[in-house]
């Protein structure tokens, strides 16, 4: 499966950043919602979710599936696909743990913001091998603006 | 029973690209086996390595969630539909 780095807008990824300082210290979540294709793949929007995750949000998050149904619908509606997932790591890297690990799918493109008191750290992309084995680093290709829907 | 099976976008690279699969089934089990029988990629995915069907793997038949049905010996009636939704977690720390 070939892996197309993930273009997204400055705006778009400042708001992942703004969703991750915004929950602080718990973790945040959210759909990002663009297009696919053997050569590109681009987030065009986001869609901010609540961590359903209330006995340990500051290291845990979920998102219900009637929440995946409705970023899905919402992708339906804007002739676009739920291209992956964001969180953030509240005083932790932006690699993606055991947990995350165990709970992915492939082709989803995860990305995962590291927050700090002191405000956003990196912001990386990741994607779960076929094999499940581990997940590859995905480029983030920042872009000024997004493509238009 | 003649049932349709929606295949959630992420894991259509291992069912042949296909959005959807029909088959003969009589419960959610036997749709899942079905599927796994004929796409062996989507088994990994679906599955825990114990063979249970992974915590974040939600199969609906209709709209219902199978968990508040029979689970997976769920019957199915000809042309219901049998939809796999995943939840979406993780998080910073095992």
């Amino acid at each position: 499966m070939s892996v197309s780095p993930l273009r997204i807008s400055d705006a778009l990824l400042r708001r992942i950043q703004a969703h991750g300082v915004e929950t602080f210290p718990h973790e945040c979540c959210g759909a990002m919602l663009g297009r696919d294709s053997e050569t590109s793949r681009e987030v065009i929007e986001l869609l901010p979710l609540a961590n359903r995750r209330d006995d340990s949000p500051r290291n845990r998050f979920e998102v219900t599936p009637s929440d995946v149904q409705m970023a899905e619908k919402k992708a339906r509606e804007m002739r676009v696909d739920v291209i992956g997932w964001y969180h953030s790591h509240p005083n932790a890297p932006a690699r993606p743990s055991e947990f995350d690990r165990e709970h992915a799918w492939p082709w989803y493109s995860y990305v995962i913001v590291s927050v700090e008191a002191s405000g956003p750290r990196d912001t990386k992309s990741w994607r779960l091998r076929d094999d499940r084995s581990a997940y590859d680093p995905e480029v983030i290709e920042s872009v000024a603006q997004s493509a238009s829907i | 029973m003649a049932v349709k099976v929606i295949i959630p976008t992420p894991l259509r690279p291992y069912a042949g690209k296909q959005e959807s699969v029909e088959m003969e089934a009589g419960n959610v089990r036997e749709a899942l086996a079905g599927l796994t029988t004929r796409f062996g990629e989507l088994k990994k995915h679906l599955y825990s390595d114990d063979g249970r069907l992974r915590s974040f793997v939600n199969v609906y038949v209709n709209d219902e969630d199978m968990r508040y049905l029979e689970k997976e010996e769920t019957q199915l009636r000809d042309g219901d539909i049998v939809s796999i939704v995943p939840s979406i977690a993780g998080g910073a720390r095992k």
